[in-house]
């Protein structure tokens, strides 16, 4: 077992992207919210993780999770990922329509979508953060997509 | 994203998941690391030391729920402060001991004990310890102090009035004694 670095450690390296992947997720009104629920989380559960090996895909694991508790909650549609836009993303430039669309996918396609396009993450990692298999993780992608492709047709 | 961050050290102490935490302090001597758990201020570490280190160990040793919180640590920094200005001779905070045991701590209690701008040998520390001859296993705990300035280490010499060793180096050490109007 590899021993368990301070949890400052997590949030010096880590608190960026998570910040960055809720705002994907939640919209950024809601996103300091789900960050404070995803570190306090994350601090509670710490000292009995087993496996310090990918403490990042845990983090995103745990901040996906935050995100549809804060939709169950709100229940209503979520945020459209447009306001994605302080992240740094490749070209094109993303146009609001595409975002909305990706916004109304289902959770796990949306953050497949988001992980991926939005946070630049390989299919491992957004199989981490999504708590499923690569396969998985490739799947919803694909699906999601799939579905974008057909509704900007 | 800093606001982001206090306000997550605030939440995580109400609920009593800040098992460490600790603040970068200037001082004279360059910047101290502090520590505290619940109970009390638990580290005081000299900067040569290594910040990664002795957050490293802090996590092995008591929670690897270490946070930067320097509100945590106010109440030590402001005692450090006077402390270094000449004006405080006496510090009054709760310490936490766990860092430390055995006949090693009770040497290092003993220190907490010798008065502002007195001395004491290393012999008369391992009598104040319960075993007089035990005079090396004192120099050790002094050594090992996980408190030094609070618990004051520099206040113990060799018993020919040398200065003995000093975590914090010898200048330091010099410097604390002549702070304190000894040497």
């Amino acid at each position: 077992m590899t021993a368990l670095p301070p949890f400052q450690n997590l949030l010096d390296e880590h608190a960026a992207d998570v910040i960055g992947v809720l705002r994907g997720a939640v919209g950024r009104a809601d996103a300091d919210d789900c960050f404070q629920e995803t570190f306090l989380a994350a601090l509670r559960a710490y000292p009995k993780l087993g496996d310090a090996s990918n403490l990042r895909g845990w983090l995103l694991t745990i901040a996906h999770r935050k995100a549809i508790d804060h939709h169950r909650a709100n229940g209503r549609r979520p945020v459209p990922v447009a306001e994605l836009a302080e992240i740094e993303v490749s070209d094109p430039e993303p146009d609001e329509g595409v975002w909305k669309l990706v916004g109304a996918l289902p959770p796990k396609q949306r953050a497949a979508v988001a992980l991926r396009y939005a946070c630049d993450l390989p299919h491992a990692e957004i199989a981490a953060a999504l708590g499923c298999s690569p396969e998985a993780a490739r799947r919803s992608l694909h699906e999601g997509i799939k579905r974008l492709r057909k509704e900007l047709a | 994203m800093k606001d982001a961050l206090q306000r997550l050290a605030t939440r995580a102490a109400a609920e009593d998941l800040l098992d460490v935490a600790y603040a970068t302090v200037d001082s004279p001597f360059g910047p101290l690391l502090l520590a505290a758990t619940p109970r009390g201020l638990v580290k005081v570490s000299f900067p040569q030391f290594g910040t990664e280190e002795t957050l490293e160990e802090l996590a092995a040793r008591i929670s690897p729920r270490v946070l930067e919180a320097p509100a945590r640590l106010d109440e030590a920094r402001r005692e450090l402060d006077r402390y270094f200005e000449g004006e405080l001779t006496e510090f009054d905070l709760p310490l936490d001991w766990q860092l430390t045991g055995g006949f090693r701590e009770k040497v290092q209690r003993a220190i907490g004990r010798i008065p502002y701008g007195q001395t004491r040998s290393y012999t008369e520390m391992a009598r104040s310890a319960g075993n007089e001859r035990a005079v090396r296993a004192a120099g050790t705990a002094c050594g090992a102090n996980p408190l030094p300035i609070v618990v004051p280490c520099h206040r113990v010499l060799r018993s020919g009035g040398a200065l003995g060793g000093y975590g914090g180096g010898l200048p330091m050490k010099e410097a604390l004694l002549e702070l304190e109007g000894i040497r």
